[in-house]
């Protein structure tokens, strides 16, 4: 394989994780809710995956990948959507503001992630390096045959299945907000809740329903991360900024899931151009790494620049909103 | 008046309506409800996860915090840093500008702090180089919170997730530098800087290590006190806060406060990076701030603004942190339990502004009473 | 005549905090009616329409329809009823599309079918003979088409109940017209409509019936056909009113402020305010006449260097006869120069004042400058606040009350006490009585009058013509952003001053 090959499936590598934590933030913003909390949550996904698939493995003698593969996905979805239920209810019917809550997320969510993935091996009673290798080889199974096709099939087909599962969910989010009906009634929510309101859309319920699945998501990027990146092991933030990079890409984005498809690949690869460019000094590699950060805050400044309608924040994107409120 | 009808009308069980007022020790025991209930929660986490006694484990937190006088410092010392920040960010969030660039502005100051240290410790006497790593780290932080305040002046860029970005552009440049500081070589950390020498490190006041931390953190804070209440500039905060329209109105002109108030808030964040690297750490890394730079802003925020509440969450908050490390060393978990707990904690505190801020009535069906 | 009840309102009442906005009020519409609700500002109209749509829910009272009781929680319950209401602030989503906007919160496909739906709209569209493009953005869409928007929303949904909140404040005469002949092809087709608005002429014009409220109660409702003026009039107001406003003529009036062709252009580059000229002199009171969003409000925040200016001056004269080009100035850079001009704007707490502040604090935002000192000085702005709270008579707690926590009069008296403790040489006041009884609306018009007397160049812009032929000197009358005439307020008739506020000049836009 070439060194562009390599590159482009490494960046691929490196960018689904965040493209899952980016759509499930579209989601949410779409509903007005600016979580912030997406870092802690992709955490409690990654560990909750983690965790079920280590049980599962350490409680039978035989234990079979597909159902691995079903308890960590469950699980990891279900604990990131506990967590993004937490914000919710906090920012949605208690009203509190949605950055304070978000960091206060962050904060439990990256807690929890090094907390328990430090603990887990002891709670099992020391069984040393936590390693789920079945559960991990399923999710790191590659498309049979067609990845074995030169050049195509190592930068198409060598990926696991959550790989193609965020670019369909990213693709489905983008067809939904566009073409569905509860999608329109999504985005009138965000850009305007009491019109939404008015016109007899369940805020509330749309509010918590995005949050909620928005947060599920982003929780798969945990686990995508600790399954088919890091092969079913945990390393205490290991998963490092990642999560901030997601909240970047959902701006790189302008809002639209399918755009952050590509910029998730863009993304991955600033993030590991460093090593593919030769002879750079170890200095210059990490000056390489602020790209992507540097990329959006551009990217920011040009869209407050131009100031096309469609390209904005939703509206109502930080508010609460409270009907009787006068 | 005609005869009033009976009320069969459903009426949903919960009404939630807005407090005109709330006496302020009604407001302080629901606060302080809502920690004990935190405390529960958490014990009940520890019993589940660890099967220890959480009264043991508590009385550990203790032990951790302020077991003995260097405990009490090192917590002390952390609850000043905490204090510092959010008092940095108590102008710009009463602009209602989100400042999350706390973390980047504090990094910037540490890091004009350690490369004076490096590049001129043994070059100038210890009292004028603290003066200028003071000077540097001040600026250093002020031209980062600077540059987004202009943007937001300017072109209403949206502040927070500008400042946040801030921050990882920040870290990156951290390490950076680190390659060219690192020592020993090969460790990828800075280490002790200064160590035989001590140039550029606080020097003892009042026979304590971090006499000048205190001493700079307090003035800070009442300065900060006095500068948003009684100045004319914190008055024009307050007005720009409430209503950009009003200030304008007013014949304030809203772009200079935007920015003269980013470059306090991110001047003092810097100055607090000083305040850790040359009086606490003495080294520099992309986790001298620690993630405090977002924990200030959960204080600053629930303080809503005032001083005394903001040393109360600080230190609440720190204790918590020192006694969960000191537990999780001495029961073999892992330190970051003390993260999970402050989260727990917060959460409580964030949901119990709610009942501060309104009603709840629960409504049954009855005929005819009011 | 005796038709069945569409919806019958029994014994509502509503409360804000302190504040009664609807104090048990009975009301009846009828199947296949136009009924008119009349009332002051700030009388409930709209408070009482929103707790049928269900923005609001009732303290007290019922609500039937056809003859059974309802419960009406949300604007859902309200579109499940068939009642549906058009609101003066449009509740449109601007990114949208027509089409989006009008299906938004409908059942239906999952899968939005978007040329089905509009060919539907362009059904309804054609049937009632309005003029949309289905597919066009709302941000796109000017205020008339917005309205459109909002009408045939309520249709798509088979809304048999109409109401509409002050629809004709924000349309031209041609387009009042238009939107009358609609109502009245609704009315044919069945449908009940409620029609809120303070325009006596309106009512008579379109309604079968007229209900009155004052002050939150209901006074009675009137058969259009045996309706006068003056009847209406006074149920809406009450007791008879002659007004009797202190006005002596003018003493050496010099000239203080000259606008010449100014242009104001909005966010969606329509001239608001189209080159308008006029002059303003010491000792005389100027009143601006037009409908609800002629360009008042931009031109008076264009002369105070609140909105950008696209073309012509703002001059102002000084008492020692230095002239200062104002609008090339901020407000900021006006101050400066030291030109004394207080601006009373019409969004109280969005402008004037700062709602989370109490009146103390308030009254600073025009002192707080004063002396040298990096501090403020509160001593004397407490000692304004006082004095205005007594003279005035706000009804507040104590001087540390938050403004927001006041009512919309109490609001009124501490902002334009404030304006006019500033001794100002010009002062400007938008809508000076709104949201104030009878009795304090006297009392701000001898302020004013009392400025006039002390050498002060008064513009105002108010509603109520009456009020506005009796209190001026002078009158100029805007209409689409354009000055339709300038008129001496002693020698003009209401009449005039109509018929120039509603004499389109046929450039359009």
């Amino acid at each position: 394989m070439d060194i562009i090959t390599v590159f482009i499936q490494k960046a691929i590598g490196q960018g689904i994780g965040i493209l899952f934590g980016a759509s499930g933030e579209i989601i949410t913003e779409k509903s007005g809710n600016l979580n912030l909390g997406i870092p802690g949550i992709m955490y409690m996904g990654g560990i909750a995956g983690l965790m079920g698939a280590f049980f599962y493995e350490n409680a039978t003698d035989n234990p079979i990948p597909m159902l691995g593969v079903i308890i960590s996905l469950l699980a990891a979805f279900l604990c990131a959507a506990f967590g993004a239920l937490i914000y919710s209810i906090l920012t949605i019917t208690f009203r509190a503001n949605q950055n304070v809550v978000g960091l206060a997320l962050t904060t439990f969510g990256v807690g929890f992630g090094n907390f328990f993935g430090g603990s887990i091996s002891k709670m099992a009673g020391g069984v040393g390096q936590i390693s789920v290798s079945t559960t991990a080889s399923l999710y790191q199974k590659q498309i049979p045959g067609l990845s074995k096709i030169p050049v195509i099939g190592p930068i198409l087909f060598s990926y696991g299945f959550l790989t193609y599962t965020a670019v369909i969910i990213a693709i489905y989010l983008t067809f939904y907000l566009r073409k569905t009906r509860s999608g329109l009634n999504l985005r009138s929510v965000g850009e305007n809740p009491a019109t939404a309101d008015a016109a007899g859309i369940g805020v509330t319920k749309y509010k918590y329903l995005a949050t909620v699945l928005g947060g599920g998501i982003a929780g798969l990027g945990g686990l995508y991360f600790v399954m088919e990146y890091l092969g079913g092991t945990w390393t205490n933030n290991g998963f490092g900024d990642r999560g901030w990079l997601a909240i970047a890409l959902v701006i790189f984005a302008l809002w639209d899931p399918s755009k952050a498809i590509f910029g998730s690949f863009l993304f991955g690869a600033f993030f590991i151009l460093y090593i593919y460019i030769p002879g750079l000094s170890r200095s210059a590699q990490e000056l390489f790494k602020m790209v992507p950060y540097l990329v959006t805050i551009l990217v920011l400044i040009l869209t407050s620049l131009r100031n096309k309608r469609e390209n904005q924040p939703p509206a109502s994107l930080g508010e609460p909103y409270f009907r009787e409120e006068r | 008046m005609s005869t009033v009808g009976q009320k069969e009308v459903k009426e949903p069980l919960i009404r939630m309506m807005k407090r005109d007022s709330i006496p302020a020790r009604t407001a302080w025991l629901i606060r302080i409800a809502a920690v004990i209930l935190a405390l529960i929660v958490c014990a009940f986490a520890i019993v589940a996860i660890t099967k220890l006694d959480p009264f043991q484990v508590y009385v550990g937190i203790i032990d951790g915090a302020i077991g003995n006088s260097r405990r009490t410092w090192v917590t002390i010392r952390d609850i000043l840093v905490l204090l510092g920040i959010a008092i940095a960010l108590t102008p710009a969030f009463k602009m209602k500008f989100w400042n999350i660039g706390a973390e980047g502005q504090v990094l910037m100051g540490g890091l004009a702090s350690a490369a004076l240290m490096i590049y001129v410790g043994d070059k100038v006497p210890n009292w004028l180089l603290l003066i200028t790593i003071f000077v540097a780290s001040t600026v250093a932080g002020m031209v980062w919170g600077l540059i987004p305040a202009f943007f937001k002046s300017y072109f209403n860029t949206n502040e927070t997730l500008f400042t946040l970005m801030m921050n990882y552009v920040a870290m990156q440049i951290i390490t950076y530098c680190i390659v060219f500081w690192e020592s020993p070589a090969g460790s990828n950390t800075v280490g002790v800087i200064n160590a035989a020498k001590r140039a550029g490190w606080f020097p003892q006041i009042l026979g304590s290590t971090y006499g000048l931390n205190v001493i700079m953190v307090l003035l800070l804070t009442v300065g900060m006190f006095l500068y948003l209440k009684y100045t004319k500039q914190g008055y024009e905060i307050s007005v720009v806060g409430d209503s950009q329209n009003t200030a304008r109105y007013a014949a304030i002109n809203v772009k200079k406060v935007i920015i003269r108030t980013m470059v306090i808030s991110g001047g003092i964040c810097g100055l607090m990076g000083s305040i850790i690297v040359s009086g606490a750490s003495h080294t520099i890394s992309t986790s001298t701030a620690g993630g405090r730079g977002f924990t200030a802003i959960i204080v600053a925020w629930m303080s809503k603004f005032n001083p005394f509440a903001m040393i109360l969450v600080s230190a609440l908050l720190v204790f918590m942190q020192e006694g969960s490390i000191q537990i999780a060393s001495q029961y073999g978990l892992n330190e970051n339990a003390s993260e999970l707990i402050t989260g727990i904690i917060l959460f409580f505190l964030i949901g119990c502004e709610f009942f501060v801020n309104y009603k709840v009535e629960f409504r049954k069906k009855q005929k005819g009473v009011i | 005549m005796d038709q069945a009840n569409a919806i019958e309102l029994k014994n509502i009442t509503k409360r804000f905090g302190k504040v009664i906005a609807n104090e048990g009020v009975n009301l009846t519409l009828k199947k296949g009616e136009i009924l008119s609700i009349l009332g002051e500002n700030g009388s409930g109209k709209t408070t009482l329409m929103n707790m049928l749509s269900g923005i609001y829910m009732p303290d007290e009272g019922q609500i039937f329809m056809d003859g059974k009781e309802v419960s009406i929680h949300s604007p859902k319950d309200a579109l499940d009823l068939k009642i549906g209401m058009i609101h003066q602030h449009f509740k449109l989503i601007d990114i949208l599309t027509a089409a989006e906007n009008i299906i938004l919160g409908l059942p239906g496909s999952h899968v939005l079918k978007t040329a089905q739906i509009e060919e539907e709209i362009k059904k309804i569209i054609e049937s009632y003979g309005f003029d949309l493009n289905p597919s066009q953005k709302i941000y796109d869409m000017s205020v008339s088409q917005k309205q459109t928007v909002e009408i045939i929303k309520v249709l798509y949904r088979g809304a048999d109940v109409l109401i509409l909140d002050e629809p004709t404040a924000v349309l031209t005469p041609q387009e009042t017209d238009k939107l009358f002949a609609i109502l009245r092809n609704m009315r044919e087709s069945g449908k009940s409509i409620i029609i809120i608005t303070h325009k006596l002429q309106e009512v008579l014009d379109i309604s079968d019936r007229v209900a009155v409220l004052r002050k939150g109660k209901y006074m009675g409702s009137v058969n259009t056909q045996e309706a006068t003026v003056g009847g209406l009039t006074e149920m809406m107001v009450g007791e008879k009113i002659t007004l009797d406003i202190k006005r002596n003529d003018p003493v050496d009036p010099q000239l203080r402020l000259k606008v010449d062709k100014l242009t104001v252009k909005n966010m969606e580059g329509i001239k608001v305010v189209n080159e308008v000229t006029f002059t303003s002199n010491s000792g005389e009171i100027l009143g601006i006449a037009g409908i609800a969003g002629s360009g008042q409000k931009e031109l008076l925040e264009a002369i105070a260097g609140l909105e950008k200016i696209e073309d012509g001056k703002v001059i102002y004269h000084a008492c020692d006869g230095k002239e200062i080009i104002l609008s090339d100035l901020s407000p900021e850079g006006i101050k400066n120069q030291g030109v004394n001009y207080s601006f009373v704007p019409e969004d109280r707490l969005g402008m004037g004042l700062v709602g989370n502040m109490d009146i103390t604090d308030n009254m600073m935002l025009r002192s707080y400058r004063n002396g040298k000192s990096i501090f403020t000085d509160r001593k004397a702005p407490k000692k304004l606040a006082l004095d205005i709270i007594q003279e005035l008579g706000v009804v507040t707690p104590g001087v540390t009350t938050p403004v927001r926590r006041l009512s919309g009069g109490n609001v009124q008296k501490v902002l334009v006490g404030r304006e006019i403790a500033c001794n100002p040489n010009v002062l400007m006041v938008a809508y000076p009585v709104r949201g104030l009884d009878i009795n304090s609306s006297y009392m701000i018009y001898n302020l004013l009058s009392d400025q006039k007397e002390q050498g002060c160049a008064v513009i105002c812009v108010i509603e109520d013509l009456d009020v506005l032929i009796e209190l001026c000197d002078r009158i100029i009358v805007l209409c689409n952003g354009k000055i339709t005439g300038t008129l001496d307020a002693r020698k003009t008739t209401k009449e005039e001053v109509g018929i120039l506020m509603t004499k389109d000049t046929k450039e359009g836009e």
